[in-house]
């Protein structure tokens, strides 16, 4: 163990967990749909490729940051009440599957969409954040990752305490305990339900904010979708924060694969070491490490 | 209304609609089926490059009124890249008389098609890209990797790193680091790579990326840690951006990394912004709007509003020049063979013949208004590549501008290996080995 270089163990093992945080970013967006309304949304990865080629094409108009941020979020908004009013509510007590495929062909009704509006050309996006890496005692650390995963911090922290705190957070955990109890209530679902994907948007806004000016803005964004769906394995699908802690394990676990076992394997395995670590994790576990155990009375 | 006389309406009707369905064939026409992608995650090369190829063929309509009298169409079916809808878009295509030859720029398409095509007997072109041993015409008679094929980018980028270190012997104790995309596309210089790296004495580390390459921290972290002298870029679509990103983010220096032909366009450097500033890629052409050819479809098409880009400021960029070579290609291959089987509509098989003697050498690039857009060409019966001469661009952060000479790949070095591969193919699927007796020979 003398010959192990531990500073390149410390500097794949931050990479991997700054890394995770990204994708902590995205699974956020489906955590908070899953938990108030039971659907997986798959469209989400789409919502955070619109909301980014929004923002970027709006800028290139020459609207500066914030008025081109505010128009965007409110076309997100829009898009959470449209969906909720054209696509879920017609679909209200159907199975979950059926939910599921419906956000499937949102996901391609909204990609089309935004290429119909603003063009197939690739974007740069810069948010001014420098991306040189500083030293912290041999290790490389990006400047633009620990602004992405304060970032995260900060939204985490904001959904936690409007989740904790606020009448419209209280009536969220309402729905999502129990739908038909908060209905007895006097709770108007289908207005909850809007609200939940406008926020599902403002999430998507930020994720496909940070994700775009890493990645640049093309079309290839929504895929990222698929680095969030292990992590919500592990996380849970209802838990904000599995949603962080199954980021982290999730992004540490494949670097760290990818850099000590990939030689093994041919190389190129974290896309897939991730699946694996949460099937494991799914067999010992289904409902992840936060995640509501199912009970049902029979 | 008797039954007969209902069944005659219909009859009638039917024919009606078959006739209004089906193109007319005229005699003086010479038909491409396009294979478009202007929608999908890879619209942006697919709009720039059928954009190009269908500039070229509207300015020699427009310019000459079709090649020698006979007048180029063509019509689109749009893919998204997908092979499955390639698939389909050739089918439905292939009906349409007088197709001169298939052009779908996407690998995986190309391979679906390539029984296809052999039984139809019309040219496939895969203009920069396809499988290496499709260069043999002698096992693969109508497939056309024209300009380059992998195993020549790969001699082609190795000779150019060589030039800036002072030679090919300066290569010994050198290491090399291919980052390579995972799929069949990205694996398949693996073993050309391993080869010269034996041949020059370079050190030689091969890291795989997987499919889509938005995430490459610990590839980027192994390469700092083996401190290789260059980085080859063998990438494609969002993985090239995040590999300069990633590049910069380890401190590893850009002007140090050399792309392939698929990390060479605007679309590759732009989303990464200032960390591409200095990144050097191989191209077969070169870009910007200088050459006379690219001015002539300016004046001749846009300044009339009949260019096919919707944004002019992507005229010359690296997938619409590509496009015009293209373009040029499948025109000069088209008036060659009419020079052997009359200037008039021409069958695949003849166009096959024509492209088998697309041989353009530079005076001749430089009637058609292309000097320095590419080199030359050379084809013939059984190298259907034609030793297509390769230049390197660097990006400045707005332009590509070129920064080297017209490259040779080592073709003597490269063809036996592609024979013993394509020999391979011709075993296993019981071809006969052509002849150029049997190339000269084309059904009309």
């Amino acid at each position: 163990m003398s010959d192990f270089d531990w500073l390149f163990f410390t500097e794949v093992l931050v990479g991997g967990l700054l890394s995770g945080v990204m994708y902590s970013l995205v699974a956020i967006g489906f955590v908070l749909i899953y938990k108030t309304s039971g659907v997986l949304n798959f469209a989400q990865g789409a919502q955070l490729l619109f909301a980014a080629l929004t923002f970027v094409s709006l800028v290139e108009r020459d609207l500066h940051f914030v008025p081109a941020l505010a128009i965007t979020f409110a076309l997100m908004v829009i898009i959470g009440i449209a969906i909720e009013r054209a696509i879920l509510r017609p679909l209200t007590n159907k199975p979950p599957i059926t939910l599921f495929m419906a956000t499937l062909g949102l996901s391609y009704v909204i990609e089309g969409a935004a290429q119909l509006l603003w063009g197939t050309q690739v974007h740069a996006l810069d948010l001014g954040i420098e991306d040189i890496p500083f030293d912290v005692g041999g290790v490389f650390i990006s400047q633009f990752d620990i602004f992405a995963a304060a970032v995260a911090t900060g939204m985490v922290a904001l959904l936690s305490i409007f989740f904790r705190y606020t009448r419209v957070g209280l009536a969220f955990r309402a729905v999502a305990d129990d739908q038909f109890a908060a209905l007895a209530v006097g709770l108007r679902l289908p207005w909850i339900w809007a609200t939940v994907w406008a926020t599902a948007g403002l999430v998507a806004l930020v994720a496909g904010l940070l994700w775009g000016a890493r990645l640049g803005v093309q079309f290839s964004l929504s895929l990222v979708v698929l680095k969030a769906l292990p992590v919500l394995v592990l996380g849970g699908f209802d838990s904000v924060a599995g949603a962080i802690i199954g980021g982290l394990l999730i992004g540490a676990a494949e670097k760290l694969a990818e850099v000590y076992l990939g030689e093994y394997f041919g190389g190129g395995i974290e896309g897939w070491f991730a699946y694996v670590v949460a099937l494991a994790f799914l067999l010992v576990r289904p409902s992840g490490l936060f995640g509501q155990k199912l009970v049902e009375r029979v | 209304m008797t039954m007969l006389s209902k069944f005659k309406i219909a009859a009638l009707a039917a024919g009606v609609a078959l006739t209004i369905a089906l193109p007319a064939a005229h005699a003086d026409e010479q038909y491409f089926p396009l294979q478009s992608y202007r929608v999908g995650p890879y619209a942006a090369g697919g709009t720039g490059f059928f954009g190009g190829f269908i500039d070229y063929l509207n300015l020699v309509n427009t310019r000459d009124g079709g090649v020698n009298g006979v007048k180029l169409t063509w019509s689109e079916a749009e893919t998204q890249y997908e092979v499955e809808r390639g698939v389909e878009a050739y089918e439905r295509l292939k009906s349409n008389p007088n197709v001169a030859a298939w052009n779908p720029l996407s690998v995986g398409i190309a391979y679906a098609m390539i029984d296809r095509i052999t039984a139809d007997k019309v040219p496939l072109i895969t203009i920069n890209h396809g499988r290496t041993d499709s260069t043999d015409g002698r096992v693969f008679p109508y497939v056309f990797p024209l300009l380059l094929n992998p195993y020549s980018e790969t001699s082609g980028i190795v000779n150019y790193i060589a030039s800036k270190e002072g030679g090919l012997e300066s290569l010994k104790g050198k290491k090399i680091v291919v980052l390579y995309h995972g799929s069949p596309y990205g694996k398949e210089t693996i073993p050309i790579y391993e080869l010269l790296a034996e041949k020059y004495g370079f050190e030689l580390q091969q890291i795989e990326v997987p499919h889509p390459g938005n995430e490459q921290q610990s590839q980027w972290l192994t390469i700092r840690r083996a401190k290789p002298d260059y980085v080859v870029l063998r990438g494609w679509g969002v993985m090239n951006p995040v590999a300069l990103k990633t590049a910069a983010k380890t401190g590893f220096p850009v002007d140090h990394i050399i792309g392939n032909v698929w990390s060479n366009s605007e679309e590759d450097v732009i989303p990464a912004g200032d960390a591409a500033k200095g990144y050097t890629a191989i191209t077969t052409q070169a870009s910007g709007t200088e050459y006379p050819v690219v001015k002539e479809i300016v004046s001749t098409l846009y300044d009339k509003g009949q260019g096919n880009l919707e944004d002019k400021n992507r005229i010359g960029s690296v997938y619409h020049n590509l496009g015009i070579v293209n373009g040029i290609l499948n025109v000069e291959a088209i008036r060659i063979a009419q020079e052997k089987f009359g200037k008039r509509t021409l069958t695949g098989d003849e166009v096959r013949w024509g492209f088998e003697h697309l041989q353009l050498d530079p005076a001749r690039v430089e009637a058609l208004g292309a000097k320095n857009l590419f080199h030359s060409i050379n084809v013939t019966w059984d190298n259907h590549e034609g030793n297509g001469y390769v230049t390197f661009q660097q990006w400045d952060g707005k332009k590509w501008n070129v920064v080297s000479d017209w490259i040779a790949p080592d073709w003597a070095l490269l063809r036996p290996i592609i024979e013993k591969s394509s020999g391979a193919y011709a075993a296993e699927k019981g071809i006969k080995l052509r002849t150029a007796e049997d190339a000269e020979a084309a059904t009309n």
